[in-house]
């Protein structure tokens, strides 16, 4: 029997679309062994109730601690909260997010603990006595199928590799005590900006729109960002020459050094698909294409290519993507 | 100020990867090996530190082979003091293991900073730099891409999905360090010859026990060969077909 401990990640009181995943998960690796599922979630009072949505989608318990200095990441004292949870609940297996708060939570908590982790995780299962999960390195290039022989064994998964499912399961709540002093954590986030209005992550984004050098200049984005407006469920995301010539932020660079992303429709324009780029998009479901030259490295991964000038192509497109979503 | 730079030798990506005979490594036959990208950004932002104040010591730490070296030299080179090897016949994938043998190496060593790249190209988990910090009981502050210091305390940007975070954080404190923060130096004709007579100590690693092996390696399947529909915003209509019919996301 593997009991299972889920970290549900959450940011201003809602919980993110892969606190879902992990629990989800969690869920299939408990139910291959009769396992349980304890899904654990902190944030400031009031965040209890996402315990209900967490429940439906499979935890037989929620953790839940609440305190005022978990209004934002703090990692000190979720760390060791965490660590405390998991120590004293006999999980086989415990999964992080492999997000910007993950990766930075679940190394902590293998220390904390002197257990094995891998992170950025697309697959797991149980194997006798050892937990097997997959892991891309080399830039997506070659993919390890890593043996963790520690106990419990922590894994990091990465966004959009275990699709959200319903199962609902008791999710009875169980309050947590801070260890400690949350206040009084050295590592303090002042504050948090977030991008204009209610944009996508590019990490859950169905749809993203990309653009590269093609696009000469800032004052153009404006069609990639049309163009993800008419898909409506888009986020945008640009290549590394982009964001370093500060046309857009270091966020939104997808490839080697920047996001990996694989979502269902990625859309290259103006891309001519450096190894850099590809390595962070080369595993989206669908690639479209559009460049001018005919002989870019992009056209060799795309699903579907145009060539020619995106000046004129992207304008036709968004109208058309407008067009075919108004007839539904 | 002390300042240690932990730094890994990671082949470059741009080649087509072969899979070992033994299976469970990749063919190491032929790459060419550099300094982790992030781990480049990591010294500049110590040598930057160094840039204000003379008296600033930079050390950089590498483990793995006796090839580390010309690594470990580049780094000198770009205008680090010294260098230690922890020499190990091979680099684990388990991260706890090196992360294990970095702090006993830092342990004593009295240092204000300890800095790493964000995670290493070649093995990927990103966490080597967070499980010192945590073991040296030091405050962390991970992905960092912009860094100012006052004193003996820090403030520092994480870009998170959508947003970034503003955190402050007391000296002396470990830093994993994201892209954005800087843009590394090339070594200049003269640091390439200074290094070669800067010190590097070498000393065995004390990985100890791993729980996490590599158990295969493969290549992934390649996507079946890209298709050019047209050109032109005359291709658009079919583009759009193709998306509703054929992939079904739209």
């Amino acid at each position: 029997m593997a009991n299972v401990f889920a970290f549900a990640e959450t940011r201003n009181g809602e919980l993110r679309k892969i606190a879902l995943e992990a629990v989800t998960a969690a869920r299939a690796i408990a139910d291959s062994t009769g396992g349980q599922v304890n899904a654990f979630i902190a944030g400031a009072p009031g965040i209890a109730s996402r315990a209900e949505q967490l429940a439906r989608y499979g935890a037989d318990t929620v953790i839940v601690a609440e305190h005022a200095a978990f209004d934002k990441y703090n990692p000190e004292a979720i760390a060791a909260i965490v660590a405390d949870k998991v120590r004293a609940g006999g999980y086989r297996v415990v999964i992080f997010p492999n997000s910007a708060l993950g990766s930075d939570l679940a190394p902590r908590v293998a220390a904390k603990l002197g257990v094995g982790l891998v992170t950025d995780v697309t697959e797991i299962k149980l194997q006798g006595d050892a937990v097997i999960v997959m892991h891309p390195v080399n830039i997506g290039k070659v993919l390890a199928t890593v043996k963790i022989a520690s106990n419990p064994a922590l894994v990091a998964i990465r966004a959009n590799m275990f699709t959200p499912t319903e199962k609902p399961h008791a999710g009875t709540v169980e309050r947590a005590e801070p260890v400690g002093d949350p206040s009084a954590s050295r590592v303090v986030v002042k504050e948090v900006k977030m991008g204009a209005g209610t944009k996508l992550d590019l990490g859950e984004a169905p749809v993203i729109v990309s653009g590269g050098r093609g696009l000469k200049g800032p004052e153009n984005f404006h069609l990639i960002e049309e163009l993800a407006a008419a898909f409506g469920n888009a986020a945008v995301g640009a290549t590394r020459v982009v964001t370093d010539e500060g046309w857009r932020p270091h966020s939104d660079q997808i490839g080697q050094t920047g996001r990996l992303v694989s979502p269902q429709l990625y859309v290259a324009v103006g891309i001519s698909g450096a190894i850099q780029h590809l390595a962070g998009m080369r595993t989206s479901k669908t690639i479209v294409a559009i460049n001018k030259d005919k002989e870019a490295p992009i056209f060799k991964v795309a699903d579907y290519g145009i060539v020619g000038d995106l000046f004129e192509i992207v304008p036709a497109l968004t109208a058309a993507v407008k067009e075919a979503k108004a007839r539904g | 100020m002390k300042i240690a730079v932990c730094i890994k030798r990671v082949p470059d990506m741009d080649v087509r990867f072969k899979i070992a005979a033994i299976g469970n490594a990749v063919d190491e036959a032929g790459l060419k090996f550099d300094i982790n990208d992030f781990d480049s950004w990591a010294v500049e932002a110590a040598l930057q530190i160094k840039d204000k104040d003379a008296t600033t010591e930079v050390v950089v730490v590498s483990l793995g082979t006796d090839a580390v070296q010309e690594t470990i030299r580049k780094a000198l080179a770009m205008g680090a003091d010294r260098g230690i090897e922890l020499k190990s016949a091979h680099i684990p994938f388990d991260g706890l293991a090196i992360a294990r043998a970095l702090a006993a190496e830092l342990k004593d060593g009295g240092y204000n900073l300890i800095l790493f790249g964000k995670q290493s190209a070649d093995s990927s988990n990103g966490v080597v730099g967070a499980m010192v910090g945590e073991l040296l009981g030091l405050p962390v502050v991970t992905a960092i891409s912009k860094l100012e210091l006052s004193g003996q305390r820090g403030s520092a940007k994480r870009e998170i999905e959508g947003g970034q975070e503003f955190v402050e954080f007391p000296l002396p404190a470990v830093l994993t360090i994201d892209q954005g923060l800087n843009t590394a130096r090339y070594p200049a004709l003269k640091g390439i010859m200074a290094a070669k007579k800067k010190p590097l100590e070498v000393r065995e690693a004390q990985l100890g026990e791993q729980s996490v092996t590599v158990v295969q390696m493969e290549i992934p399947p390649e996507r079946a060969a890209g298709r050019i529909i047209g050109e032109g915003a005359a291709a658009v209509p079919e583009l759009v077909r193709l998306l509703q019919t054929e992939a079904k996301v739209l």
